[in-house]
C-alpha cells in the first residue's frame, strides 16, 4: 500500500510508525506536492500504524490545514490511538481537524 | 561515544548514562530509544514510556533545529545525561548552540520562531505536561540546558513473585 493516495479529491496519508521532526520534513513536502497539484481538496491522516508522535506531527497537520483550509478543504485524523489522540487534543487540534472515531475505517471518511 | 557508569549505593544515584551525539535529526529517535532502554528495569507503563520518549524527542529536536539552527553539522554535539535516583528519572539534554534570548516566551504554548518550518510551538508544553519537573537554563551564544524529572513505576508491578 502506498503512503500517499488520492481518492476523489481526498489525499490519504498513511503516517509512519514514528513521527518526529526527522520524518516530518519528508511527509510535509510530499503532501504539499499533492496539494499544489490542484487535485486535492481535503487531507486524511491515517495513524493506523503509528506508535509514536511528538509535536512535529502537530506541525505537519497544522501546516497542511493552513494550505487546504483557504480553499475550503477539511482535514481528518483517523485510527489515532489514545496516546496520539491525547497529543492532538492537548494541542487543540480538535477545533480544526475532524478526529474520527477509532472504529471508523479510512474509507468511511469519503462517504 | 557512549559511556556507561554504574554506581551502586553511592549517594542516591542508582544508575547513570551519558551520551554525546551529533546534532542531526537522525539522532532524535536514537535519543528517545536510549532513554526508553535506560528506564526499562523500572518496569514503566506504556504510558510512562511514551511520555518520556515524547519529552526527550522534543528536547533533542529543539537542540537540533533551534540550538544548532538545523545546520546538520557533525561537529555540533548534543549531550544527554540520564540519572536514576531510586525510581526517579532525571534527563538532562544540553547543547552549545545559539541559546534562547527569552526562555519564558519560548516556553509559552504555540510560541515558535519557526512557523514556516511547520513547528507547532508545543515542544516545551509537551515536556512540561509529560514530565513531573522541567527546568530550562539558557544563555544566548552559549547554549541551552534542559533538565527534566519523572517518577517511574507509579503503578505497582503485579507480576512480581519474589
Amino acid at each position: 500500500m502506498e503512503d500517499f493516495k488520492v481518492i476523489n479529491n481526498y489525499l490519504m496519508i498513511r503516517m509512519p510508525e514514528e513521527i518526529d521532526h526527522h520524518e516530518s520534513v519528508d511527509i510535509s513536502s510530499k503532501a504539499d506536492r499533492y496539494i499544489m497539484s490542484g487535485r486535492v481538496e481535503n487531507v486524511v491522516f491515517d495513524f493506523e500504524r503509528t506508535t509514536f508522535m511528538d509535536s512535529s506531527g502537530v506541525g505537519i497537520i497544522l501546516g497542511r490545514y493552513k494550505k487546504v483550509s483557504c480553499f475550503g478543504g477539511k482535514v481528518y485524523a483517523v485510527n489515532a490511538d489514545s496516546r496520539i489522540r491525547r497529543i492532538l487534543l492537548m494541542s487543540g487540534l480538535q477545533n480544526i481537524v475532524e478526529i474520527m472515531d477509532p472504529k471508523k475505517k479510512c474509507g468511511e471518511v469519503l462517504q | 561515544m557512549i559511556e556507561i557508569v554504574e554506581k551502586k549505593e553511592i549517594g542516591a544515584v542508582t544508575n547513570e548514562v551519558r551520551v554525546e551525539f551529533a546534532a542531526v535529526s537522525d539522532n532524535e529517535s536514537f535519543a528517545r530509544m536510549a532513554v526508553a532502554a535506560f528506564i526499562t528495569p523500572l518496569n514503566p507503563t506504556l504510558e510512562e514510556l511514551s511520555d518520556v520518549k515524547t519529552a526527550v524527542s522534543e528536547a533533542v529536536t529543539n537542540a537540533v533545529i533551534h540550538g544548532y539552527e538545523n545546520r546538520g553539522e557533525r561537529n555540533d554535539k548534543v549531550f544527554m545525561t540520564c540519572v536514576l535516583r531510586g525510581d526517579v528519572l532525571e534527563v538532562e539534554i544540553a547543547d552549545q548552540g545559539v541559546g534562547i534570548e527569552d526562555v519564558d516566551a519560548a516556553m509559552t504554548p504555540l510560541y515558535t520562531t519557526k512557523p514556516d518550518m511547520d513547528r507547532s510551538g508545543m515542544g516545551f508544553a509537551f515536556m512540561e505536561a509529560f514530565m513531573d519537573d522541567l527546568e530550562v537554563r539558557s544563555e544566548p551564544g552559549r547554549g541551552t540546558n534542559v533538565r527534566m524529572c519523572k517518577k517511574i513505576g507509579t503503578h505497582p508491578w503485579v507480576g512480581s513473585e519474589d
